[in-house]
């Protein structure tokens, strides 16, 4: 009866863990699990891979994605110094209002959110023929996550003899019905990296994802940092206070 | 000076205090030397557990309330300020996101453990029923607040479970009008989901106080469902049952903590990190995991009012269980029978579980109706005929001469109304 008891509660256990995996899934077929730097208890960004990969961001996904959660502040977290940081900002023209009242356009500052490509759906409707998700929260609103990610940046394939496809779509092996609006973005060589990093496509998308990684989930390295510290005095405090639970009921028959 | 309490504290301001308003008194009777059975497991840990929850809940909600804006424009931008650029706003909202999780699984253990134990049954059945009450409440609070962060899953499912109503004959259409504040899920839904997301846990906290004050006048059940005879029987609420509690305090704090920290995701869907857009429909529209068995039991019926109907039922049944289980032995530990027929009913609400989380289709179908069926049957045919039949084992005399050691009491083996002096 124990035994039956145990297993029922170990099923309960199982069967709270299953829905958490919705059947969408299936659809895309199964990803290949990337080795990431951020994963695991310990897991931080790999700096020099997030800097690639904003570059990447920068030169390439900027054209069309807007990012519009993170600011420029935010590359500290990446390890870019507080000037180069400024320098970023100051590059890119954000919106404003001038003193005459009419809009109009001044350099950006750390504090600023990072630039959208355009200032609304409309506009990127009308160039793209499609709005382009943002990327801020890219790797938490879909299934796989940077795995996914990853596996849409490097899943441009030609089509199966047999596979149609419509009218302004590309083929891409790991997207759900496979005909992407996105025209495959990086190709080998396509952005210089400062440290001499060889740019082809598995490199580039292995280090953009990283980047987006981290602008999805910036708290993850102070979360992770911190949950060891807390469950390890939880463990502590769970021990003590099962022995003076321990001692007080010593003297009980039960 | 007729109305003023004596009071027995040494400590002169505590007896002043005490001798006018005497909330230490009530404290010392209630909690400190309240006699209650010695004889509890660690099931009887989750009441305390579910409170602490209910306390995180509060203290993290109210913090979360400060930085949140409740218009449909800005809502989701705000959850993100919260995670981004709040301090420590990011832990505010997995604590109070997984909190929700952590609550009902408390609950749920909660509950089944008085199935088990037959703590529903005379005198404790206003006790039950109160607290299937706070089920209600505690789900409408987390449903609206599931809403707020106003993502994809956040409207869709506001959209499709307010929709539920519509299956109402003649005054469905707008009885769900009058819920949105409008002719769709938007802004004035929001508002008001806001609104009464703050309401309804304090809500909660009233109902918990009756459910507390109704359990101190009839007392704890206990894991052999037999009444307290002596105070053999029967340890001082404190230090006994506060250092016990603790201990499941601690283990849960610990759980929470892995789950907040190393894995804040978990029980979220991808696609409420996506604003919500009204004409944009996910591929697949899922409620959060503690509905999934009733979303089960609405899809498992081929009519819209008959499947509301049975998912309203499923947890309306709760409320008449005293009554229908005519068994006077409480504790399954007793009822050979019983005892495996709760596993089944554990099996069915999992079973239903994972059916909520699929596609209705094939097999989840067919799994979905015999889940349903015996979640009801369970309740509506198992426990009135069971009692009737099944032959409970012989009794302890006591809590403090269980079986094992004082022996079963002479003629024991025949189920005896012995609860209901």
């Amino acid at each position: 009866m124990r035994i039956l008891r145990l297993a029922a509660v170990a099923a309960l256990l199982g069967g709270l863990a299953l829905p958490a995996s919705p059947a969408s899934a299936q659809e895309a077929g199964a990803l290949v699990h990337q080795n990431w730097s951020f994963d695991g208890l310990f897991g931080t960004y790999d700096r020099a891979a997030a800097q690639r990969g904003f570059q990447v961001y920068k030169d390439v996904c900027a054209a069309c994605h807007s990012l519009k959660h993170g600011h420029f502040r935010d590359l500290a977290g990446i390890g870019l110094k507080a000037d180069d940081i400024k320098a970023i900002a100051a590059s890119l023209t954000v919106p404003t209002i001038g003193d005459d009242g009419q809009p109009t356009t001044r350099p950006g500052l750390p504090s600023d959110q990072f630039v959208s490509p355009y200032p609304n759906e409309q506009a990127a409707v009308a160039a793209l023929g499609i709005d382009p998700p943002d990327l801020s929260l890219i790797e938490k609103a879909r299934d796989g996550g940077p795995d996914y990610v990853y596996a849409i940046l490097t899943g441009y394939t030609e089509p199966p003899a047999s596979f149609k496809l419509a009218e302004g779509t590309y083929y891409n092996k790991a997207f759900p019905g496979h005909q992407i609006k996105m025209p495959k973005p990086l190709s080998d060589g396509q952005v210089t990296y400062a440290d001499g990093t060889p740019s082809d496509v598995p490199q580039m998308a292995h280090d953009v994802v990283t980047f987006l990684a981290y602008m999805s989930n910036p708290e993850l390295e102070q979360r992770k940092r911190m949950g060891i510290k807390i469950v390890l005095f939880l463990v502590l405090l769970t021990g003590v206070v099962y022995a003076v639970k321990r001692k007080i009921w010593s003297d009980v028959e039960h | 000076m007729a109305g003023l309490h004596k009071s027995d504290f040494k400590n002169p301001v505590v007896n002043w205090i005490d001798t006018r308003l005497p909330v230490f008194t009530m404290m010392q009777k209630e909690y400190g030397v309240f006699p209650t059975p010695k004889n509890f497991n660690y099931w009887w840990n989750f009441g305390a557990l579910a409170m602490v929850s209910l306390m995180i809940m509060i203290a993290t909600g109210i913090f979360l309330a400060m930085n949140y804006v409740p218009n449909s424009t800005m809502a989701f931008d705000s959850v993100e300020r919260i995670m981004r650029d709040v301090n420590f706003g990011w832990l505010l909202r997995y604590v109070h996101a997984n909190g929700a999780s952590m609550f009902f699984i408390v609950v749920y253990v909660h509950l089944f453990r008085g199935l088990y134990y037959g703590s529903y049954k005379a005198p404790r059945e206003l006790l039950w029923m109160i607290g299937v009450v706070i089920l209600l409440v505690m789900m409408a609070t987390a449903f609206m607040g599931y809403v707020l962060p106003w993502g994809q899953m956040s409207f869709w499912g506001a959209t499709v479970i307010t929709n539920l109503f519509s299956a109402i004959p003649i005054v469905g259409e707008p009885v769900v009008q009058w819920l949105w504040g409008g002719f769709a899920v938007g802004n004035p839904t929001l508002n008001r989901f806001f609104s009464l997301h703050y309401l309804l846990p304090f809500v909660l906290v009233g109902v918990i106080f009756l459910h507390i004050a109704a359990l101190h006048i009839t007392g704890s059940n206990n894991p052999l469902g037999i009444d307290v005879k002596s105070d053999a029987d029967t340890l001082p609420f404190h230090p006994y049952y506060t250092s016990k509690d603790s201990v499941g305090v601690c283990v849960f704090l610990l759980l929470f903590a892995i789950l907040v920290f190393f894995a804040p995701t978990f029980f979220m869907a991808p696609d409420n990190w996506i604003p919500a857009n009204p004409l944009m429909t996910p591929p697949e529209i899922v409620p959060e995991w503690y509905f999934l068995p009733f979303y089960a039991i609405l899809r498992a019926v081929p009519n819209k009012l008959g499947g509301v109907l049975m998912m309203f039922g499923s947890i309306f049944v709760l409320f008449v269980i005293p009554w229908l289980d005519t068994s006077p032995v409480r504790s399954a530990k007793f009822r050979p029978i019983y005892r495996i027929l709760f596993w089944v009913l554990v099996l069915s609400v999992i079973v239903l579980g994972m059916v909520g989380a699929h596609r209705p289709e094939g097999i989840w179908v067919v799994l979905g109706r015999i889940a349903t069926l015996y979640y009801f049957a369970h309740f509506l045919v198992v426990l009135p005929v069971l009692g009737k039949m099944e032959r409970p084992l012989p009794l302890p005399e006591s809590i403090s001469r269980p079986v094992i050691g004082g022996g079963p009491l002479p003629g024991g083996a025949t189920a005896k109304p012995m609860e209901k002096v």
